[in-house]
């Protein structure tokens, strides 16, 4: 297997930011997420919940609401502001002002013609959603409080509305109001306090289900406009509430972190007066549950613990498989942390700042497993502030640890870094080529002389660095088509002769750097690529995809190896199988040619391409079986998947040029201690 | 053996009344509940015990009401019979003779004429394997019918009866074992099953262990192990099934039941709080807590409006539905362990033995009630495991009953033992015992064995302890306490070569005391506190040691470690006989020269009945049980039997009780007291319009005596009659006071009998000559009458009440007032 020299970084203080919206997509089986930083982020609902964009965010851009409409995803938030996403290129397509103060909910109807935004002043404001963008069409009738929540009947001719104390359900075609319910306020103390219903739901039945800072879910007649059931829930507040796409389960999430289900259920079995039944609880969060997400086959729920937890309802799933285990997301599927191989820095990506660190150094040599004595403390040389309101992008430092480069939505800058002895000073590349106004994905050549920048505009711009400044080198783009380069895994190989690039169409274009051509395309998979790299000596690209299954694909015969072949055909390991976790990188060491190294958040992994695949009865992980073996029984027992699982929490880990490996780790404890105390409740026997 | 044919070992009397739910009746005026060989009838407004259904030949495991009429009832027990009952009148209707152990029955209102019973799968006695089986009742006439027609519903039987509940009209049967839970679907004919893990992440553990159906919807309760309830819904998809959680209880649930219309489920568990869920609303509920022992078992009245739960200290408490306690039948209370022997209050005639913690219960077997607590330790008792607390550990009354001493303990290694000797009086005005004497360091070291001077005069304890000393306690025997108080303090200290002692008892007149060494018996005279000899019979240390009473006092008998029962005779001092036999219990009767030995052997228990004088048992029951019997006492009887059989002659006078280690109180029975009590069953015909109190035998009684009066032209002429006054008043003063009918109903019923009435020829002032007895007869008939009319109007009788006379009788009344009475005065002077 080999050992390392382990840097172990704990010192990145990543903190994944609160959710605040979700938004499912049942057409396209994307799940929206909107955070409280003002970034969204679009998973993969199908495809083992792989991050597939990420649009950041500004400051001062407070989310409030998401809604897709047919396949455009909007948002709305308290800058007042309705925003569309331009999900192909990552970023925000425009933002049209509502002019209503601060929007608290936005939704869309089922036929996609309609957006209703709930604002401050008390309007429902009605938006004609054309074909490029929106347009104000009327007010509801004006209320005297704020809309909190709103909900359109499914045939899109009346709106439930949620607001302080009480309901309204509206007449679309004439805007005014036809029933207003009023919500019952706490007992005791909570009476003086006003109950605001943070959420309702229509259902086409008629019936209106609303959650309420009592605690309260209850359950209203539209027609009569009176209380049919009510379920108390919660002591504290019903924050979000959302319904299955045929009106059979609902899921309510409460601030004491708990989502409780309730199931339209025939009370006498065979007969079809149903009622809806409370049924089951879960509770994987610790704090406030902003928004729920009742998708097919599971629940989805996020909040102030920045978690996205998918707990799959077994009852609805067809087949139990790894893909329909729970899964909690805690970080962002793509790396924060770049670093300078053969300098030894690191720079950690920040929503609004970059930190450039050096490594420490360490003494003499140990045991297997033993920690080193630290020479020399890592330590932080740089901190970049972002120019402006938006956030980091993507961000990347070269190789030999000069060049340091980040991009925003609107604007990319390149620095040079100048490190004499212990005076760090950099200076910013002023005059940058045209094309370099932004990307989506930065990736430095191994030797420092170039920069790949994956554009909006369908392509990989090639610039060469110099002492003086850069220079636009050229243009690569795919063969056929106008597709453009969605999520960019970008790797360059080692000689500089080859690059690969991916896009979200799960496409993964080679070039050659040489002839700066279109070299060949690898056959699409179904599932998304999470990591690649390039064999340094072999030209093989190796590719992980978010379905755990792996592929080797030789660019000079331009097909798939032998060994690819073989692991396609045996298929790989349950154990394996059943992460939940995507690879996040992929590294090979030029010591041994045949190792691959991988990982992702929970475990580091070796294979070994010489030795065997393990079949289904082989123990998987078998590093203390092999341990207590004499030396020659070893090969006999072992195979070709070393996994290590010393290390938890994994951000990112690389192989430096001197053979050590950095491991960036933020332990979740870390990250759960830095976040605002949650409501106290009162637990048996404490 | 043809010896003991006629006698049976039976569960009566003290006998558990928490093995099964108890049944409410549909008018919610009785409960029932099994108890021991029987169902027993109480009252639920009275809490009185009224009869019991008598029949079954071993433990009755189940009972339920048929639901094809309200006012009959199946019992299932071991015997393998099921019988229906009428237990109004307490009358067996039919016995079903099915053939192996039952124990459980289920009826469903849809399944008529089947029942559902649990019987053991016979495959073998280790494992335990239980079977729901479908019993068709076959339509016959005759009183026992064997019922053949069976089919199994299904094997995965918990042992538990509480894990089997039929669902919404018996449309299907849920039953859980372990981590499953399965509904039987009689229509389709189809078993759904659902499985939980063992242990979730949090270390819950998910076993079942009771189940409830809801009456109306398809709905099923069930509770588990680590203390949650489970509402499980759609069980009719393999997948789609749903259930939720309900978590309140920190430990088992023991039990659940739905109220009948469905609107309420309630629970209990160790916790012994009557828990109840809002059927809908989940989390509403409502608590009675501070029950007593942990909740087993609960059951609702078919109104809705009584609950009933049976709990672990044997006791049974009914519950208004707005969660009032509103009765308590407490059944003998039996703990972990009795640490005291079984004794007999000598006032009472009661069962006294541990009861709560820390107290002694007196307990009345003939009426098999629950008569008072003693609180002995006089200490509060805290509940938590593992807590070293006092415990009354030997108890001993005198003679007469005046005197009752006790010892509790504290700590079980002797390093920490703290340990008080008590004196109690019987106090007359109060009624009960009274404390007289504490005694705090009465030895040294643990008290092994203590016992009164049998005599009637001098009242005299002695402690036999660890101390290798025995002490001899007196009353105010002390000088410097004041005279008027009698305490007590300690007369004599008597040791023998440093040796423990590990028994003393007295001679039936109290002229010997007897107390063993370890393997050597000292006889001392108490009078002159001189050793008078020792008897050794080596080897083996002395277990037991007992007189003999009667004509058979001077024998000596004792029991060793080595298996030897041995007698002595004390005008030779030699031993008269000895026999090699395990004897774990000796106990004498005192009312005879019986002595009853249990021995245990090869796994069951043999009982010897002998007589000290000669080596020859009397009788011999070889397994009685298949525990050890380290307790056992002759109760004595109310009228004795009068049998002749030699094997059933020692039951006559007293009967022999004795508690397994099971703690099952098990009494034997003769074939004659059997038919004594079947007979006088029977003749209980009651109308069931009127609770069966004592007091509505009383009424009942009068009334049938009315209405023959009323059907009387003349009744005053009616000799026989007039006697029935005194008994009524007789009767009306011997009824216990709390089955009476409130004082202002009887007042003016009871004031009317003793006044003259005006409708008599009394008023003659002439008449004050008559016959002191004429007179009273007289006054007794006038009751009589008065009584009838007091009834007629207590009952609401819109009859009209005033004398029914004719106008042309009314005539003649006043005529015969008229006339001239004198000439009786000469009739009367010259009677003698």
């Amino acid at each position: 297997m080999g050992e390392f020299k382990v840097h172990r970084v704990r010192f990145f203080d990543y903190m994944p930011s609160g959710i605040r919206a979700l938004a499912f997509n049942r057409d396209i089986e994307r799940i929206a997420v909107a955070r409280m930083d003002g970034s969204v982020e679009v998973f993969h609902c199908s495809d083992r919940f792989f991050q597939e964009k990420i649009i950041p965010g500004r400051e001062q851009c407070g989310i409030e609401g998401l809604s897709w409409v047919g396949e455009r995803l909007f948002s709305a938030g308290l800058n007042g502001g309705i925003t569309e996403y331009d999900l192909t290129n990552q970023k925000v397509k425009y933002t049209v002002d509502a002019y209503g103060g601060p929007i608290w909910t936005i939704a869309g109807n089922q036929q996609g013609t309609h957006l209703a935004v709930g604002c401050e002043d008390g309007t429902v404001k009605l938006f004609e959603v054309n074909e490029d963008k929106i347009q104000f069409e009327r007010n509801l009738d004006r209320q005297k409080s704020r809309i909190i929540s709103l909900s359109w009947h499914p045939s899109g001719s009346k709106i439930a509305a949620g607001m302080m104390d009480m309901i309204q359900i509206f007449n679309v075609e004439t805007g005014h109001s036809v029933h207003r319910l009023l919500a019952d306020r706490g007992v005791g103390t909570s009476r003086s306090k006003e109950c605001v219903v943070w959420s309702v739901v229509y259902l086409s039945d008629g019936t209106i289900i609303s959650g309420d800072s009592v605690g309260m879910v209850k359950l209203w007649d539209d027609q009569t406009g009176t209380l049919i059931k009510s379920h108390n829930v919660t002591k504290c507040d019903v924050l979000a509430l959302s319904v299955s796409q045929n009106e059979d389960s609902l899921v309510a999430g409460t601030s004491e972190g708990t989502v409780v289900q309730f199931q339209f259920i025939s009370m006498v079995l065979g007969k079809d007066d149903k009622e809806w039944v409370r049924t089951r609880t879960f509770k994987n969060h610790t704090h406030d549950i902003r928004a729920v997400a009742e998708i097919t086959t599971a629940v989805v729920s996020g909040g102030m613990d920045a978690q996205l937890v998918v707990r799959p309802l077994l009852d609805k799933v067809e087949v139990r498989s790894a893909a329909s285990a729970l899964r909690k997301i805690h970080f962002p599927h793509r790396r924060l942390v770049s670093c300078a191989r053969k300098s030894g820095l690191m720079l950690f990506q920040y929503p609004g700042h970059l930190e450039l660190w050096r490594l420490g150094e360490s003494e003499g040599k140990g045991m297997p497993g033993s920690s080193l004595f630290v020479k020399r403390n890592p330590e932080k040389l740089l901190h970049l502030k972002v120019k402006g309101e938006d956030h980091i992008r993507c961000s990347a430092v070269s190789p030999c640890g000069e060049w340091i480069v980040y991009s925003t939505a609107s604007s990319l800058r390149l620095y040079r870094l100048h490190c004499d002895n212990n005076n760090v000073s950099i200076t910013k590349i002023s005059k940058l080529p045209m094309v370099l106004s932004s990307a989506n994905q930065l990736c430095f050549s191994s030797d420092s002389s170039h920069l790949f920048s994956a554009s909006t505009q369908s392509s990989v711009h090639l610039v060469s660095l110099s002492q003086s400044g850069c220079k636009f080198v050229g243009t690569l783009k795919p063969k056929s088509g106008e597709r453009t380069i969605g999520f960019g895994v970008l790797h360059i190989i080692e000689d500089g002769k080859w690059l690969a690039s991916a896009n979200s169409d799960h496409e993964v274009h080679i070039y050659n750097l040489q002839t700066r051509k279109a070299h060949c395309t690898v056959p699409v998979y179904s599932s998304a690529v999470t990591a690649m790299g390039i064999h340094p000596t072999t030209n093989c690209l190796f590719m992980m995809y978010a379905d755990q299954q792996m592929c080797e694909y030789s660019i000079e015969q331009k097909q798939y190896t032998d060994w690819s072949r073989m692991v396609q055909r045996k298929g790989l390991h349950r154990f394996w199988m059943e992460r939940d976790t995507p690879c996040l990188n992929v590294m090979f060491n030029p010591q041994h040619p045949s190792h691959v190294i991988l990982h992702d958040t929970y475990m580091l992994c070796i294979i070994d391409q010489s030795l065997p695949l393990p079949d289904d009865k082989t123990q998987f992980y078998n590093q203390l079986t092999l341990k207590s073996l004499p030396e020659e029984q070893r090969k006999s027992h072992s195979h070709a998947f070393k996994v290590c699982k010393t290390f938890k929490d994994i951000l990112c880990v690389e192989l430096m040029s001197d053979q050590s490996l950095v491991v960036v780790e933020r332990p979740l404890e870390d990250v759960a201690s830095q976040l605002p105390a949650p409501i106290k409740q009162k637990k048996f026997a404490t | 053996m043809v010896e003991t044919s006629d006698i049976r070992v039976v569960r009566c009397g003290g006998s558990k009344v928490n093995l099964t739910p108890p049944i409410i009746s549909s008018d919610s005026r009785f409960v029932l509940c099994t108890s021991g060989d029987l169902v027993k009838v109480y009252s639920t407004r009275t809490e009185e015990w009224l009869h019991s259904l008598q029949g079954h030949t071993n433990q009755v495991t189940g009972i339920t009401l048929n639901p094809a009429n309200h006012l009959q009832v199946y019992s299932c027990s071991v015997d393998g019979t099921v019988k229906l009952w009428d237990f109004i009148d307490g009358i067996l209707i039919k016995t079903f003779v099915i053939g192996c152990p039952l124990f459980a029955i289920y009826v469903s209102e849809k399944h008529t004429g089947v029942l559902f019973l649990h019987v053991s799968m016979a495959t073998d006695s280790k494992n335990e394997c239980f079977q729901l089986v479908s019993v068709h009742l076959p339509k016959s006439a005759e009183q026992e019918v064997e019922a053949k027609e069976m089919s199994a519903v299904s094997s995965h039987i918990s042992k538990n009866p509480s894990c089997t509940a039929f669902g919404r009209g018996g449309e299907y049967i849920a039953f859980a074992r372990h981590l499953q839970l399965n509904v039987y679907f009689f229509r389709k004919q189809k078993t759904y099953s659902f499985s939980l893990k063992a242990t979730d992440k949090k270390g819950a553990k998910n076993a079942f262990t009771c189940i409830a159906c809801h009456p109306t919807d398809d709905c099923i309760a069930t509770g588990h192990e680590d203390g949650k309830i489970r509402l499980w819904r759609n069980f009719i998809h393999k997948k789609e099934y749903t259930y939720s959680t309900q978590h309140w209880h920190h430990n088992a649930v023991n039990t659940l039941c739905f109220t009948p219309e469905g609107t309420h489920l309630l629970s209990g568990g160790i916790e012994s709080v009557l828990v109840q869920w809002q059927y809908g609303a989940d989390n509403r509920k409502e608590f009675l807590p501070r029950l007593g022992g942990s909740i087993l078992h609960i059951s609702a009245s078919s109104d809705g409006q009584l609950f009933c739960t049976s709990h672990s200290d044997n006791k049974i408490t009914v519950i208004e539905s707005s969660f009032k306690v509103c009765g308590v039948i407490q059944g003998l209370v039996k703990g972990d362990a009795v640490l005291t022997d079984l004794m007999i209050d000598p006032r009472s005639k009661a069962l006294v033995l541990n009861g709560k913690p820390g107290h002694l219960q007196f307990y009345s077997l003939l009426r098999d009630k629950h008569l008072y607590n003693l609180d002995i330790v006089q200490q509060e008792y805290i509940y938590e495991a593992g807590l070293d607390q006092f415990e009354v550990v030997k108890a001993a009354f005198d003679i007469k009953g005046s005197w009752l001493a006790t010892v509790e303990e504290r700590g079980k290694k002797s390093s920490d033992l703290e340990f008080f000797l008590k004196l109690w009086a019987f106090d007359e005005r109060t009624q009960s015992f009274v404390l007289n004497t504490t005694i705090t360091a009465a030895h040294t070291d643990r008290i092994i064995s203590m016992c009164f001077s049998s005599s009637e005069e001098t009242t005299m304890l002695v402690t036999a302890a660890e101390d290798s000393q025995f002490k001899a306690w007196c009353q105010g025997a002390d000088a410097d306490t004041q005279q008027d108080q009698n305490f007590w303090s300690c007369d004599f200290v008597g040791s023998y070569h440093k040796l423990n002692p590990t028994n003393c008892s007295f001679s039936a007149d109290s002229s010997l005391l007897a107390v063993s060494f370890q393997e050597v018996i000292t006889i001392w005279s108490p009078d002159t506190w001189e050793m008078l000899t020792t008897l050794c019979q080596p080897p083996g240390v002395i277990r037991d040691l007992c007189f003999g009473r009667l004509s058979c006092s001077k024998y000596l008998l004792g029991t060793t470690t080595k298996n030897l029962l041995c007698c002595w005779n004390l005008l030779t001092c030699e031993l008269e006989w000895s026999t090699s036999v395990d004897v774990s219990k000796l106990q004498p009767d005192p009312f005879s020269e019986n002595v009853a030995a249990f021995s245990y052997q090869s796994k069951h228990t043999d009982l010897f009945v002998f007589k000290p004088s000669e080596p020859r048992p009397l009788f011999t029951n070889k397994n009685v049980c298949s525990e050890k019997v380290h307790r056992a006492v002759f109760v004595p009887r109310e009228e004795p039997l009068n049998s002749c059989d030699e094997s059933t002659q020692w039951l006559n006078r007293s009967q022999l009780y004795f508690l397994t280690q099971n703690m099952d109180l098990l009494t034997f029975s003769t074939a004659t007291e059997e038919d004594r009590m079947l007979s006088s069953s029977k003749q209980l015909v009651i109308d069931d319009s009127v609770a069966v109190t004592p007091f509505y035998l009383l009424l009942g009684k009068h009334r049938q005596q009315q209405q023959k009066l009323n059907t009387q032209s003349h009744p005053v002429s009616d000799k026989p009659q007039q006697t029935q006054g005194s008994v009524t008043i007789k009767e009306l003063l011997h009824t216990p006071a709390h089955v009476l009918p409130a004082a202002s109903v009887l007042c003016s019923m009871f004031v009317n009998s003793f006044l003259i009435s005006n409708t008599g020829v009394q008023q003659d002032p002439l008449r004050e000559e008559m016959d002191s007895e004429k007179e009273e007869e007289d006054s007794e008939e006038e009751m009589e009458a008065c009584d009838s009319q007091q009834e007629l109007r207590a009952q609401g009788s819109v009859d009209e009440v005033t004398p029914k006379l004719s106008k042309a009788q009314e005539r003649e009344l006043k005529r015969v007032r008229k006339t001239d009475f004198s000439w009786m005065a000469g009739l009367i002077d010259s009677k003698p």
